[in-house]
């Protein structure tokens, strides 16, 4: 046991680390093809909402030439083109470029469902902890309340929560995160009683670790696997939701450019106008397939090893 | 067994009562903004004191809660300020509706994707499979909204083979159902059918249906006796649980399509603030909600022999 | 041991060849692998895991799933290849002419159907007989496989038999269509000792009764002995070593066999005298065998330049003797197999200190609650399981206790309450003159939580898969305040590594890059980190393979000795704690039946229980003999303990009334020798030994 002493180079685990184990999952998926189109379709997405001022051709609010059709589509309805300006995706009624507002929505979703999902998962997450570690009547009456809750059809809760409370973008996260909170609460206090009976965790507690710490350090990083599944998942449903929300009139306030909205607004003229209301479905649809695909991916290859 | 369905409906009435103390405690504690709701906001405030007076609003909160809980549960939500007339009459026919549109989709929904996920289940990783999943992730990520437009830019615009509307003005017309239900089990079927074909996949990878197999026993049998008892379990409890889901895309459906529907009726109710008419909507929807799901806790319980017989 | 070869073999493998492919390419699981199998001979598959040995059973059923493959050789059965039939031919074959028996009879068996209705399939499909008849048959055989009541079972779920009765079912099943080959594939690993013993009865019983050849594939070198003719022996997806019974027992040739032997804690072992020759090293992993010998890195008579290149073919040990005794080893004519390795000369036996740890009367009960409609009537709703009841024993400073039982006997609550996750419900737990058994884990000091540390059962589960080695290990010194600057809890990390013998770079390293030996190293580096005076350890050992186990044992054996640490050691398996303890606790249904020191517990006078246990343990020695003591009936539920004697219900010296009504008192016999009996202690002296030798010299596997 003659011991030189420790020539070995140990790099400190810094914030590098952290991050590169936080999404490491992610980085695999280019093994999986389907999680690849999904990654790709999120990307473009994201990239279309960071650099929208440089890519939108017009004010997203500026009326001009109501009811254009785009240069590619010429329908029966549509006014002859007679104009200079050239509409990409043709205006609405109100004569707004359909393809401005479209990129400066991509804006909106990308802020306003990441962050609804993140706030959902830190209450889900403290609450699903707590239940499962504790056990007993903390996870009793966590569990009843989340039972109450899920016991409401989503969308009902929504529109109650959102017609009493009134539609503005805080309320719309509030409601996302009462909504689905319960749910994840659900499913970590579930991974939680699994891993709580492994036998590092027995081994914390016979060295007197203390509750947190045996939550947070000792439980929670071995529970990311399906979580991130989950949360890939669960973007899609919020992506949904705050589309939904913005169909029934209960979204962000207009006149701000989110598709969900402008499918509301012009969803009565869609049968003879079709492009002021296909667009915006169009670009919701493949955002939400985008997230699909990557939690498909990310299950795929957490599957197989 | 018995105790255990006894305990489950005693359950379900417990969440109802729990939902009905939350419901009030958000629409009806507040008296003033109720007599705002109910007889409009250009009333002076005498008329709307003796309004409260003269139906009880001035009793203790738990008093009228009370009062009001026993006129709900024989079926006396109150009138309807928007409609005009007692909540009961609105709603009713509009709940026949919906379950119409919803027999359809769950006609169609549930023999679809149950055969569709047992096919990709059983070969897992084939072509086929690949091709179902993927179909599967597709459609489901195609909102209720979204697939209602393209439905109908399809149908409407480009074909104009089917009614753009399912107001039903000119008396019951199948054709005007076609859309509302293809939309519903656009978005809903993909779900389903993974849940199924996930269910069926590790069914395949168990030892027992390795030691039928292997047993010598045909593959048809393997199916149908061993690997489809268990597979089906699963499935069984997401069907029921779907009905849930199935509420949050009627309302979008409906809204779409002007079917005069019970989620329309939902929504229309909490945009124009007619107290009465939510509660009833919200009591119906999580009544149905919460059925659902201890019908499906029952039948889990007793498909499932490890369970049925201890 | 049919050798002649007038008829062909019933089964006949030349050059079997089998890969499976991966994300990371080809990996062949066995290779060149030849066996023949004549009718109604029982030939034992032995190896340890990854061996390949379960992987030539699923060939042999043509059932190789989606991404293996057999690649080339033959396989003849009755002198057709397998490998040319057609699904249908195929499907005819399996389940009538060639029967499988699992692991897991519980997975193995359909828990939406009863067991009735999955036997019967098996003659209405294979012979078209009505169902009627096939249930007949079915209960026939059920009660062949000593099932009592078999209409009962055919009518019953899986989940309502014990675990032995599923095996006897599974067994049944195999049985149904009279096979002529049945492949038992590990029937025992799952069950516990008592219980496999009746199953390991069973199965040489129908080898008679049927007819039916076995390939009988274990990892346990005792089991083979007692059920086979002829044994294969398998390392990394080779077979080494070839012959009958006899000749590989008393003249193993291949240097794997004799470093098995070596593993296995045999009667003839002692950890002073003759302690276990751990064989060095882990099993090589599928993609990373070396050139050569695959056993050439851990093998004691490696030759460079001879063993670690080219293909080395087997060969027979003395040709044309007919004598089947095949080896594949380049060397073994130039090895002296009399030869034992030189001992280590330090062993003496270590003096016992003071006492370190007293149970007094120690009772944990736990509250369940009945959710059942009668007990909803009656109104008693809750139920107490009695996990542990009266423990009574003391462990002194550098001793090791063995506490013995099978599974559900209480051991485990007990090393909870002792560790404080679990609060003792009446008596006391001393700790160096501290009751501790009221104190949870919460509550104690770190004097007293470095001082008392425990080894887990599980490697894959005992380290978080999430942290690295070092940070791990590191953060058990913080926490035991043994160090706290970071270099010198770096340090004393790396100091540590070097204690378990692992390298200093698993520092870096994340669990799953360990092997399950390697794991198990890394979990006792964590329990002596804070120099305990005690330790307990919970079947560290039960889930590694031979060979890594041995080494292991030795290592946990060696710290205990250098700090002089108390060692509490749990375990059901009573050849390792014959082997490394100085007293035993034998457990049975939360009761202690038997204490006393090794000596005193493996001789006359025994408990019924002990001797039952004994008798049920597997020796891989053709030397010595055993008596065969079967017990009958499944172990009674902790929640409805019989009131007299809990062995009351399995005693095949069950005495009568007194058994069933009144507890046993403890007797005495000798210095702190105690059995809980009712039978009088000079009867019980009488008892013939269980273990003997035949001889009289030691002779163990390896000399000769």
């Amino acid at each position: 046991m003659a011991a030189p002493s420790a020539d070995l180079a140990l790099p400190a685990p810094g914030f590098g680390a952290a991050l590169r184990k936080a999404i490491g999952p992610i980085g695999l998926l280019r093994e999986s093809p389907v999680g690849m189109v999904g990654i790709t379709l999120v990307a473009f997405w994201v990239l279309v909402a960071i650099f929208a001022p440089l890519i939108a051709p017009y004010d997203p609010l500026a009326t001009q030439d109501p009811f254009r059709c785009p240069p590619w589509w010429q329908h029966s309805y549509c006014p002859t083109n007679e104009v200079d300006n050239f509409y990409l995706l043709g205006t609405d009624h109100l004569g707004r470029d359909v393809f401005s507002r479209l990129v400066w929505g991509a804006r909106k979703v990308l802020i306003y469902a990441p962050l609804a999902t993140l706030c959902a998962y830190t209450v889900g997450i403290v609450m699903g902890l707590c239940a499962g570690y504790y056990r007993g009547w903390t996870d009793n009456i966590l569990s009843r309340f989340a039972d109450l809750i899920l016991s409401f059809p989503v969308l009902v809760l929504y529109i109650l929560i959102i017609a009493h409370f009134g539609a503005s973008a805080v309320n719309i996260v509030v409601a996302i995160v009462f909504a689905s909170g319960p749910g994840i609460m659900r499913i970590v206090r579930g991974l939680v009683l699994d891993l709580r009976t492994r036998e590092y965790v027995a081994a914390a507690e016979t060295r007197g670790e203390p509750a947190w710490w045996i939550m947070l350090v000792e439980i929670l990083p071995n529970a990311r696997g399906p979580l991130i599944v989950d949360a890939c998942l669960r973007l899609g449903y919020v992506t949904i939701t705050i589309g939904v929300l913005g169909f029934l009139g209960l979204g962000l306030p207009p006149p701000d450019p989110d598709w969900g909205g402008m499918i509301n607004e012009t969803r009565s003229m869609a049968i003879s106008f079709p492009h002021m209301t296909v667009f915006p479905c169009i670009a919701i649809s493949t955002l939400i397939l985008g997230f699909n695909l990557m939690a498909d991916g990310l299950r795929e290859i957490s599957l197989r090893d | 067994m018995l105790l255990f369905i006894l305990k489950r409906i005693g359950f379900m009435a417990l969440t109802m009562l729990a939902v009905s103390v939350v419901l009030f405690a958000l629409l009806e504690i507040d008296k003033e903004k109720v007599a705002v709701r109910v007889i409009g906001q250009y009333t002076t405030p005498e008329q709307r004191a003796l309004w409260l007076e003269r139906n009880g609003y001035n009793r203790p909160i738990v008093e009228r809660y009370v009062s009001w809980l026993g006129h709900v549960a024989i079926g006396d939500f109150g009138r309807s300020v928007r409609y005009q007339s007692p909540v009961a009459d609105v709603l009713w026919p509009r709940v026949w509706n919906t379950v119409i549109l919803a027999t359809y989709a769950l006609g169609i929904i549930v023999p679809l994707s149950l055969v569709l996920g047992i096919l990709a289940g059983m070969r897992e990783g084939s072509k086929l499979d690949r091709a179902i999943s993927v179909t599967c992730i597709g459609t489901t990520s195609v909102p209720e909204f979204a697939s209602a437009v393209f439905i109908a830019a399809l149908f409407v615009f480009v074909l104009g083979i089917l009614p753009g509307t399912s107001s039903m003005a000119d008396g019951f017309n199948v054709l005007e159902l076609v859309m509302p239900v293809m939309v519903l089990v656009l978005y809903d079927f993909g779900y389903v059918a993974r849940m199924t074909r996930a269910s069926m996949a590790e069914v395949m990878t168990t030892q027992y249906v390795r030691t039928a197999v292997l047993a010598g026993l045909p593959y048809a049998r393997v199916i149908w006796k061993y690997a489809l008892r268990n597979a089906l379990i699963a499935p069984f409890t997401v069907i029921m649980l779907q009905v849930n889901w199935l509420l949050s895309g009627v309302i979008v459906v409906e809204v779409f399509f002007s079917y005069k529907g019970f989620g329309a009726l939902l929504l229309d109710a909490s945009l124009s603030q007619d107290v009465y008419l939510i509660e009833a909507c919200t009591l119906v929807a999580v009544f149905v909600a919460v059925g659902t799901q201890t019908i499906a806790d029952i039948a889990y319980t007793y498909l499932n022999p490890r369970i049925r017989f201890t | 041991m049919a050798t002649g070869s007038r008829n062909p073999p019933l089964l006949d493998i030349r050059d079997l060849n089998i890969s499976y492919w991966t994300r990371a390419g080809e990996i062949p699981a066995v290779i060149d692998f030849s066996l023949s199998v004549e009718r109604g001979e029982s030939v034992g598959l032995v190896g340890e895991s990854g061996c390949g040995k379960s992987t030539v059973a699923l060939a042999i059923m043509q059932y190789m799933g989606t991404n293996g493959s057999i690649k080339s050789g033959s396989i003849n059965f009755k002198g057709t290849d397998l490998r040319s039939l057609d699904r249908d031919a195929l499907r005819n074959l399996r389940g009538s002419e060639i029967a499988m028996i699992y692991q897991e009879p519980f997975a193995a068996l359909n828990p939406a159907l009863t067991i009735g209705s999955q036997l019967k399939d098996i003659p209405i499909f294979h012979e078209g007989v009505s169902e009627r008849e096939a249930l007949d048959r079915a209960a026939v055989i059920l009660a062949d496989c000593h099932l009592p009541d078999p209409e009962r079972v055919l009518a019953s779920f899986p989940h309502q038999l014990s675990g032995g009765q599923q095996q006897r079912a599974v067994i049944a099943m195999a049985l149904l269509s009279n096979p002529s080959l049945l492949l038992l594939d590990e029937p025992t690993t799952a069950l516990d000792v008592t219980v496999e013993a009746g199953i390991v009865d069973l199965v040489r019983d129908i080898g008679k009764k049927y007819g039916a050849a076995q390939i009988y594939i274990s990892h346990n070198l005792g089991l083979i002995l007692e059920v086979c003719d002829r044994v294969a022996v398998m390392y990394s997806g080779e077979v080494v070593e070839e012959g009958t019974i006899d000749e590989l027992f008393h003249h193993p040739r291949h240097p794997y066999t004799h470093g098995l032997f070596g593993c296995i804690p045999l009667p003839a072992t002692d950890k002073n005298s003759a302690p276990l020759r751990p064989i060095r090293g882990q099993l090589p992993l599928p993609h990373e065998r070396p050139e050569g010998c695959n056993f050439g890195p851990r093998c004691e008579h490696f030759t460079a330049g001879r063993c670690d290149q080219g293909v080395i073919p087997i060969e027979p040990v003395v040709a044309d003797n007919g004598s089947g005794h095949r080896v594949r080893c380049g060397r073994f004519r130039d090895i002296d197999h009399g030869a034992r390795v030189a001992q280590v000369a330090d062993a003496n036996p270590i003096r016992l200190g003071d006492t370190v740890l007293e149970v007094d009367a120690m009772q944990k009960y736990y509250e369940v609650e009945d959710r059942s409609l009668m007990a909803w009537i009656r109104g008693g709703r809750v139920r107490h399981v009695k996990a542990n009841e009266s423990l009574d024993f003391d462990a002194r400073r550098a001793e090791t206790v063995a506490i013995v039982g099978e599974s559900g006997c209480g051991k485990s609550t007990f090393a909870k309450v002792l560790m404080g996750l679990e609060v003792a419900t009446d008596g006391e737990v001393r700790h160096e003159g501290t009751d501790i058994g009221s104190i949870p884990v919460r509550e104690r000091g770190p004097q007293r939580i470095r001082s008392l540390q425990m080894v887990f059962q599980n490697p894959f589960d005992t380290l978080n898969p999430s942290h690295t080695i070092g940070w791990q290990i590191g953060r058990v010194i913080k926490r035991f305040g043994v160090e706290k600057d970071r270099r010198k809890v770096r340090e004393r990390v790396l100091r540590l590594l070097d204690t378990v013998k692992l390298p200093r770079d698993f520092y870096l390293r994340r669990p799953r890059q360990l092997s399950g030996g390697q794991k198990q190293r890394i979990g006792i580096a964590r329990a002596f980190a804070g120099n305990p005076s005690l330790v307990i350890a919970d079947e560290p050992v039960s889930s590694l393979d031979v060979s890594v186990a041995a080494a292991v044992t030795e290592l946990l054996m060696e710290i205990q000795r250098e700090n002089k640490t108390t060692l509490l050691f749990i375990s059901h398996d009573l050849s390792v704690v014959r082997y490394l303890s100085d007293r035993i606790v034998v457990m049975y249904l939360g009761q202690i039946m038997e204490r006393g020191t090794t000596q005193q517990v493996f001789d006359p006078p025994y408990h019924p229980y002990t001797e039952a246990l004994l008798s049920a343990i597997p020796i891989a020695d053709p030397d010595v003999t055993k008596r065969d003591i079967l017990l009958s009936g499944n172990l009674p539920s902790a929640l409805d303990p019989p009131v007299g004697c809990p062995f009351s219900t399995r005693c095949p010296r069950h005495l009568g009334a007194i058994c069933d009504e009144s507890r046993p008192p403890l007797q005495q016999d000798g210095e702190g020798h105690v059995i809980a009996c009712h039978i009088p202690v000079d009867e019980l002296r009488a008892v013939e030994p269980v273990i003997q030798m035949r001889k009289p010299e030691p002779v163990p596997a390896g000399a000769g």
